[in-house]
């Protein structure tokens, strides 16, 4: 352990530590630029000089080790003197159009200007400037302000896994380029305008519209994949402007998908914002009240088995709850929270859980994946595996779709005949798991949907347990859902009761005529041919498919604009913050269902949200630990069958599209347009093809 | 209180007496009248101060700041870019911008609005314009007969701009040596 003085004050770190690191934990700041935590050192800003005695001239802290002995100065004049100096020679070539730059007021650049910055410039010579790059619909480049740091081509090859981008000539001549004109092909690329400590690589879709010191900001999570990755939404009067990450080591790091970040603006259109009642076969604007007259008319008299409910992929637990009491109070157990009609056993939630947690992917040195694309179903698990990649000396397989997943693995097959090799250890991985420390195996929600999909769940239980999968310190059981609702209603019990129908029942009801009523709770992915001649109750945020066959509309809030309980895969509570309040006569789902309980002649016994989470915690303890992770116990879950020999698909055909949200969004249809729709055209070209 | 100061008079004497000849001189002869009808005979001889308000103006210095302006470059672009710095500067939160991406990818602002009535007329967003864009112009002619003509939007403060932009011009050359 080195032990070094850092301006007078001794410390001692673990071996390795830079000077920059030490500094950081005394609290003492040193500037940077090229510096970032969570990427490799290049040392080319040289903004972090610190004077070293017995060395002949400043050395960069980021890049210079502890040694033992070392006595640094952080604050003295020749420190100082080079800072300015660095300052001045990065000033020579940046443009003076902070007023016009969208970093500006959250530039590391201006603010280190105001204080290693001279007022005025001595360079009488003209600058440099360079020409726009692009860089597809989500990033907007500014050449000119780039400092060349070389943040983002660490980030893309580094953290994205997608070597796009990377730095031509050199000198006053280099350039960050990527190298032909395309789009980055990488689902996280939004996060190269938070590293870039300039102006050069912004958001495209929020240039010019906002300004950081006029916005509100709220500290929330994610909804549009099952990650909840926690992010602060930027909002200015009611309007998002902007989502940022905010930093969860055991979720998201510091990094959030494109689909998170981006696809905001699809919360300003489609928006249910009043009732709609249908009459004479069209949807009629209604008030509250005409709208739960509708529904009381038509619920009262029908029996209990005769109704039917099913969550959606983007509904909160508290109106999951209020929804299934509602049910319950109405005498109907056909409820269902697995809109896709996915097959699992629920009984153990060991079996619907990311049991290793996100970060416990950094602990396992062999992973199987199956019938999951996690760069598209869950783009920071991707991203945590290929952070554990880069740690060296990790194995990955998959069993299900080939697909490029940015760090090499090992393609087994398509189908569930795969699994078989490995249970019965015919298959070569089959010794690679065996053999592993920690063995991981990441079941996608893809293998669910089959009607197989218990079988599956068992057929890997049987492979997990026979390749020490779950230890007493260590369960490598892991499912990636990719719905943000999913868990949440496992936790809570939306599920058929005794005697209950599940989804695909209550559609089959629906269609033959036994079931009478169908309360669709945000379920958009339904087909509304199969809903029949039901009468169809929606309650969410978006027209869209859900809401084009409703008969009676119920507006409600989307994620930004209600506190909320969401769970993620990893069966952790999160709570999402209202950040702005949902438009025209929206309300919050909870409240909805509350209100429309009384109407019903089943009161809900709750009045406000705590009475609610205290239900909540009542129905499920794991409700009272916000945040954290209550570890489930394993147990025997999944019911052992003959396993269809058809391969896994992935649940999410076009990740830029897959929840009401998104759909709304023009970002993400450009997204699509772009990376999906060209892609799949790039397949049917030929080679004459210009 | 009055009787007694009678009282006390008599009692002093010779000096009260004088003071009381003096008054009753001074009214006698209509002193102050006189003193007054004469300051107004030499003000008759001296050059007038007054306007004949509407049809004359007294001289304003180049920094008055009147009604707000905004100016356009010479090759008739406008010159906000939506930088924001006087929404944030104004400290009666009068101004309101919003902007986006013009379709030729420059940034400008598609709102532009300053609540007139809510303006105390600091100075401040001229002092932060970085491109001279928002300035306060010799004009302090513009009362309106209700509140919603004094909320501006951008149309009226670019047509203001056009309207005065030689006066605006002259004064910011001639206060050019001083910023």
């Amino acid at each position: 352990m080195p032990k070094l003085t850092i301006d007078g004050i001794e410390i001692e770190v673990e071996p390795g530590t830079s000077i920059l690191q030490a500094c950081e934990q005394l609290g003492i700041e040193i500037p940077r630029f090229c510096y970032h935590e969570r990427l490799s050192v290049p040392a080319n800003c040289r903004m972090c000089l610190v004077e070293m005695e017995r060395a002949p001239k400043p050395v960069a802290a980021c890049a210079m080790p502890c040694g033992d002995g070392m006595v640094v100065k952080t604050n003295t004049d020749l420190v100082h003197k080079a800072r300015k100096g660095v300052m001045e020679f990065l000033l020579i070539n940046h443009p003076l159009d902070c007023p016009i730059c969208d970093q500006g007021g959250e530039c590391d650049l201006q603010d280190q200007a105001m204080a290693y910055g001279f007022d005025r410039g001595r360079f009488g010579e003209n600058k440099r400037a360079v020409k726009d790059k692009y860089m597809g619909p989500l990033i907007r480049t500014e050449m000119t302000r780039c400092i060349h740091c070389t943040r983002c081509i660490r980030f893309i090859n580094e953290i994205a896994g997608v070597p796009d981008l990377g730095a031509v000539n050199r000198g006053e001549h280099m350039e960050i380029t990527t190298f032909v004109e395309k789009a980055i092909g990488s689902e996280m690329s939004g996060n190269l305008a938070d590293v870039c400590p300039v102006g050069a690589l912004l958001s495209k879709p929020y240039a010019f519209t906002a300004r950081p010191w006029e916005l509100r900001k709220t500290e929330t999570i994610d909804v549009l994949d099952a990650i909840g990755s926690n992010i602060r939404v930027d909002t200015r009067g009611p309007e998002v402007m902007r989502v940022l990450p905010r930093v969860n080591e055991d979720i998201n790091e510091e990094w959030i998908s494109d689909k998170t970040r981006f696809a905001y603006d699809g919360l300003k259109r489609q928006r249910l914002d009043r009732p709609y009642v249908r009459k004479d076969g069209k949807l009629q604007p209604a008030t509250w009240a005409e709208a739960f007259q509708a529904i009381a008319a038509k619920v009262k008299g029908v029996a209990g088995n005769r109704i039917a409910a099913i969550a959606g992929d983007l509904v909160d637990v508290e109106s999951m709850l209020a929804l299934k009491d509602l049910m319950a109070g109405l005498g109907s157990a056909n409820i269902d929270c697995r809109q896709d009609g996915a097959r699992f056993d629920t009984s153990s939630r060991v079996g619907y859980l990311f049991n290793s947690g996100i970060a416990g992917i950094e602990r396992a040195d062999v992973i199987l994946l199956v019938g999951t694309n996690p760069r598209w179903e869950g783009t920071l698990v991707n991203a945590r595996i290929r952070k554990r990649y880069l740690m060296g000396g990790l194995k990955v397989a998959v069993v299900g779709e080939a697909r490029d997943l940015t760090y090499p693995c090992t393609h087994l097959g398509t189908g569930p005949d795969a699994l078989q090799g490995l249970a019965d250890g015919s298959h070569a991985f089959a010794e690679a798991l065996k053999g592993a420390k920690n063995p991981m195996i990441i079941l996608g929600a893809g293998a669910f949907r089959r009607k197989d999909g218990a079988a599956v769940q068992a057929a890997v239980r049987a492979l997990a347990e026979s390749v020490n999968v779950v230890r007493e310190d260590w369960n490598g059981f892991n499912v990636l859902h990719s719905a943000a609702s999913r868990v949440g209603g496992l936790d809570i019990g939306f599920l058929p009761g005794q005697g209950g129908l599940d989804t695909a029942g209550i559609l089959a009801g629906a269609a033959d005529g036994s079931v009478d009523v169908v309360y669709l709770l945000g379920a958009d992915e339904i087909d509304p041919v199969q809903l029949g001649k039901a009468f169809v109750i929606y309650q969410g945020h978006h027209g869209d498919k859900g809401a084009h066959r409703a008969d009676v509309i119920l507006p409600g809030a989307a994620y930004t604009e209600k506190n909320a309980t969401y769970v993620n895969t990893e069966g952790r509570p999160q709570t999402a913050r209202l950040a702005a309040f949902p438009p025209g006569e929206a309300r919050e789902d909870w409240k909805i269902l509350r209100a429309l309980s009384e109407l019903l002649g089943t009161k809900l016994p709750y009045d406000s949200l705590p009475q609610l989470r205290q239900r909540m915690v009542e129905v499920n303890p794991v409700f009272g630990k916000v945040g954290s992770v209550v570890p489930a116990a394993w147990g025997a879950f999944g019911s052992a069958g003959a396993l269809d020999a058809a391969p896994f698909v992935s649940p999410v055909a076009n990740y830029y599209m897959t929840d009401p949200i998104s759909r709304a969004s023009v970002t993400m249809a450009r997204c699509t347009e772009t990376f999906v729709k060209s892609a799949e055209s790039a397949q049917e070209r030929t080679g004459t093809h210009g | 209180m009055r009787g007694r100061r009678w009282f006390g008079a008599r009692k002093e004497g010779d000096e009260e007496a004088m003071a009381f000849l003096d008054r009753a001189a001074r009214s006698l002869f209509l002193t102050e009248l006189l003193g007054g009808l004469g300051l107004t005979l030499r003000y008759m001889f001296k050059p007038k101060v007054t306007l004949n308000y509407p049809f004359e103006k007294g001289p304003i210095s180049p920094r008055f700041r009147g009604e707000h302006v905004l100016r356009r470059y010479p090759g008739g672009e406008e010159r906000c870019i939506a930088c924001k710095l006087c929404e944030a500067v104004c400290p009666a939160l009068a101004i309101t911008i919003e902007a986006e991406p013009r379709d030729d990818g420059s940034r400008r602002t598609t709102r532009y609005d300053i609540d007139m009535t809510k303006c105390i007329y600091c100075g401040y967003c001229q002092e932060a314009c970085p491109v001279d864009a928002i300035v306060m112009g010799p004009n302090f002619e513009f009362s309106t007969e209700n509140r919603e003509e004094l909320f501006y939007n951008k149309q009226k403060l670019l047509a203001n701009g056009d309207r005065w932009e030689a006066e605006i011009a002259q004064n910011l050359a001639a206060e050019a040596p001083y910023r």
